[in-house]
């Protein structure tokens, strides 16, 4: 084994540690549990989004459309079809997968930043169904009315409703099963042809890659991912948020994935965590929260373009 | 039914106008520099609170000469500190830089005036409805519909005539070229987006007087200027005329026959467009690839 994957193999194993551990330390840093659950929801959904952006090389400003897809899918499974979680989850993704699917097929023919206005607009189409549609979505008050349900494990039931210790490690089992999967898609030859198109599109043409399909695939697999996350974040608050559709939430995730380092996996998790602890923080102890949000976004792009990952790995070559 | 039917297509050209004027700036900006300005609905705010504070002092007409150059000048300014490192790069830089920015203005302007609606006095001579019949359509909508006439006018015969104008239509085609020619595009960059924050700031005036100002108005114009631009073909500035004007239409026309989809009826023109004609109705071939 080279030291380059000794290597890689400690990271990642750290990085497992410390999300398997994160009951424990959060606590006495002066977090809460709900908050690492919370990092964890979102940052999957900024690696679902950051699986487009960072490995396929398109920008979609919309992604927030099919996150709270997601959300929508899970809320209303349980308040109307069926008291069953993981059901939920199975509903949320297909809602926001397939209608990724169907809109991206009108999105995948534009680049740059026509792509990110395309998507930026369709996004919204949801966020205004979402806000109209009263009777079946709650409105502006968004969907309740429904929680999540005990866990039917066969010998016993894992109560996943008051115990945040429970529910935190049923999302990071979710959590791991959905960054196995993208981690497998990246390094089948699919996912190495996504970096290729990324690379150099052109180049990828002339081989003979039908560039458009690839595309419009990983968009639809993004936005599967994305809506599993949206899934979940209705799990998280047992409520289902308009404002969740809106781009201004796309471009919370961009932000995540582009802060934690655009060009690495795990990048995005890191984004996410700085993001919603330093939220979290600047809402409690100031009413100008945005203004600081705001800031962080024009720092970030003026001196840290490659993210914290990026920096890191820079300064250490 | 005729006249509710004339109320709501007046309605919307008169939205349509305000999207006209919002989307041009855009567009202007997206296409020579490739910035989508997600805080233009931000200097469009910027423009109606400036109108607001210097109203009592040179009055409306005063305010509706003065606010968007005004605006224009912070647009300078922000243009030659944030944006200009950003240009080259990836546009997802800019677009998120614009992003933030949007946020720091919106609350910004709800630090410095205030989270609640500021009213804006029109002249007295504006404010009259037209007739009895007509009651909807006040002299400030007319006024209103031909400051945007004028603006638009003057904008295309700049475009058209003017040095300026031929560069920033020149190096929307092709700034390679024009840098090669001895042109200073980093100028062109700067004068350009100024003169798509004139006109924000313009719209900023216009709409303080209509419907009072929030620090959050902006907002709920982007979206329809950025499908005025897809709509009518990106690349295309009377494309994006046209497309303003028609979606304003539309929305105003779903307002009397199914008003809950008066905002969802602009998306569906947008899907439609996109499906049948990908470059939009006034777009050049390979302009949107």
């Amino acid at each position: 084994m080279s030291a380059e994957q000794t290597r890689k193999l400690i990271a990642l194993a750290a990085i497992w540690i410390t999300l398997l551990l994160a009951p424990y330390w959060m606590v006495p840093l002066g977090g809460y549990t709900a908050l690492a659950t919370r990092v964890l929801v979102l940052g999957l959904a900024a690696m679902s989004l950051n699986f487009l952006l960072g490995f396929t090389g398109v920008l979609s400003f919309g992604h927030a459309a099919y996150f709270g897809l997601g959300a929508y899918g899970a809320g209303l499974t349980l308040k109307f079809l069926a008291l069953s979680t993981p059901l939920a989850l199975v509903a949320g993704m297909l809602l926001g997968g397939v209608c990724g699917a169907l809109l991206g097929t009108l999105i995948v023919r534009r680049r740059g930043v026509y792509f990110a206005m395309v998507t930026i607009a369709f996004g919204q189409v949801f966020y205004y169904i979402a806000f109209q549609w009263s009777s079946l979505t709650g409105g502006d008050d968004g969907l309740r009315g429904f929680s999540r349900q005990p866990i039917d494990l066969g010998l016993f039931k894992l109560d996943i409703l008051s115990d945040p210790n429970n529910f935190y490690y049923f999302v990071l089992f979710c959590f791991a099963l959905a960054a196995g999967t993208m981690g497998f898609i990246l390094r089948s030859p699919f996912g190495r042809t996504m970096i290729a198109i990324r690379e150099n599109e052109r180049r990828s043409r002339f081989l003979g890659i039908p560039v458009e399909r690839h595309i419009w695939i990983a968009f639809t697999l993004s936005c599967f991912f994305m809506g599993f996350a949206g899934a979940l974040y209705a799990l998280v608050n047992n409520f289902a948020d308009p404002r969740g559709l809106h781009y201004s939430q796309s471009g919370d995730f961009v932000m995540m994935a582009v802060m934690g380092g655009m060009r690495s996996f795990w990048g995005p998790l890191l984004g996410a965590a700085v993001f919603v602890v330093l939220q979290d923080y600047l809402s409690s102890i100031t009413v100008n929260w945005m203004s600081f949000v705001g800031l962080l976004f024009v720092l970030v792009v003026l001196f840290f373009p490659r993210g914290l990952l990026g920096f890191i790995q820079r300064s250490k070559a | 039914m005729t006249q509710l039917l004339l109320f709501n297509v007046t309605n919307g050209l008169i939205i349509g106008a305000f999207y006209v004027l919002m989307a041009l700036g855009l567009s202007l900006i997206l296409n020579l520099s490739n910035v989508i300005n997600f805080a233009h609905g931000g200097f469009l705010v910027i423009g109606g609170y400036i109108a607001y504070t210097i109203t009592p002092y040179i009055g409306f007409w005063g305010a509706l000469l003065l606010a968007p150059p005004l605006t224009a000048i912070i647009g300078l300014a922000v243009e030659r500190v944030l944006i200009r490192p950003l240009y080259g790069r990836d546009p997802l830089y800019s677009l998120l830089l614009t992003f933030g920015l949007a946020f720091m203005i919106e609350d910004g302007t709800r630090f410095m005036w205030g989270p609640q609606g500021k009213p804006v006095t029109i002249p007295a001579l504006l404010a009259q409805p037209l007739s009895n019949d007509l009651f909807f359509i006040t002299g400030y909508r007319l006024f209103m519909v031909a400051v945007v006439m004028v603006a638009v006018t003057l904008l295309f015969l700049l475009l058209r005539y003017t040095r300026l104008g031929i560069r920033i239509r020149a190096g929307t085609l092709d700034l390679e070229t024009v840098a090669a020619l001895g042109i200073n595009v980093q100028m062109l960059r700067s004068l350009n987006f100024a003169v798509g924050i004139f006109l924000a700031g313009l719209s900023g005036v216009l709409a303080a007087g209509q419907l009072g100002l929030e620090p959050t108005m902006g907002t709920g114009l982007l979206m329809p200027s950025f499908i005025a631009i897809i709509v009518g073909g990106i690349g295309s500035l009377p494309g994006t005329l046209v497309g303003g004007l028609l979606i304003g239409v539309a929305s105003g026309l779903t307002a009397v026959f199914f008003p809950a989809a008066s905002e969802a009826v602009i998306y569906v023109m947008m899907a439609v467009v996109l499906l049948l004609r990908p470059r939009g109705l006034f777009g050049e071939e390979g302009m949107m690839s």
